[in-house]
């Protein structure tokens, strides 16, 4: 299909655009991984609003966890998540084998350093629909292999 | 047709709300904010025990001798209230479901929109005239 194409090419001209209008001043990664995940924050408030506009409401924690895992993704990333753990006291852990927006680089650990510009928008992302849901939390994400990643969402408790 | 509708953010401050201008507006804006009681008790009641209480529409929250005031609440925890005027019986639990969905519509439309910010107060227009659709047109 072609809008999978249309998200992954914009998505990354955001990256390369950041990135070249930072190098001027500063080239400090730490903030344009910031902007990133902001613009993340933003589009996942507007998803979520329009995602759960015909679903139920949610029963707890776990229950939007499901959801973010199911049918969110598969609405971004056509497929779901493969792995969702939790230790039930707010930390949620989501691994994605195959990761849509990793899958195009090369496997092996030459990109490796690259790889959390190119999560930073989907942490953001994840941390945007929760916030909007009424979850604070953070999310980080890890490579090991490169198109697997692990997402860890931790919940902020008030 | 309403009288009142308003749109409470979730942290329950006005987002945005609209009564016919000819009556008093105060009144109104006592009216809904008093809803929110009654719409906080339905929300947490969900959870325990009542499984088929999981629909984002509230129904009617409460009566009064004037209006009947209705609920709905999104997945975001931002409320709808709608206010009709008891002698309107002609209204139908249907039209008014139908109602809080075109408004629910509409809110996404203003959230998606990248110039609005989450949380501020709503001024699109087209959400205006969404509304204005629902009120008592004035004779």
């Amino acid at each position: 299909m072609a809008d999978e194409a249309l998200f992954q090419f914009l998505h990354n001209e955001v990256i390369q655009y950041i990135y070249k209008s930072a190098e001027g001043g500063e080239t400090e990664n730490g903030r344009n991984i910031t902007k990133l995940e902001n613009m993340g924050f933003r589009v996942g408030q507007g998803l979520i609003e329009r995602f759960t506009k015909d679903t139920a409401r949610f029963k707890d924690e776990l229950d939007i966890m499901k959801f973010i895992c199911k049918d969110f993704w598969t609405c971004v990333f056509k497929k779901q998540i493969d792995n969702l753990r939790t230790n039930h006291q707010g930390i949620y852990v989501l691994q994605d084998n195959k990761f849509r927006l990793l899958s195009q680089l090369s496997a092996g650990k030459q990109y490796l350093e690259h790889a959390p510009k190119y999560l930073a928008f989907t942490c953001g992302l994840v941390r945007g629909s929760l916030s909007n849901l009424g979850v604070k939390s953070i999310v980080t994400a890890e490579v090991s292999v490169m198109p697997a990643c692990k997402f860890q969402v931790m919940i902020q408790k008030l | 047709m309403a009288v009142c509708i308003a749109v409470i953010a979730k942290e329950n401050y006005p987002l945005y709300i609209r009564s016919v201008p000819t009556q008093n507006e105060l009144k109104f804006h006592y009216t809904v904010h008093t809803s929110l009681d009654v719409v906080e008790e339905k929300i947490s009641a969900v959870g325990k025990a009542m499984a088929d209480q999981r629909e984002l529409y509230l129904g009617l929250l409460y009566p009064t001798e004037d209006y009947k005031v209705y609920g709905y609440v999104t997945n975001s925890k931002v409320k709808f209230v709608i206010v009709v005027d008891s002698s309107n019986t002609s209204l139908r639990d249907n039209e008014i479901r139908s109602m809080f969905r075109k408004l629910h519509n509409s809110f996404t439309d203003v959230m998606c929109n990248p110039f609005y910010n989450p949380g501020d107060p709503i001024q699109s227009k087209a959400f205006d005239g969404i509304v204005s659709g629902m009120m008592v047109q004035p004779s």
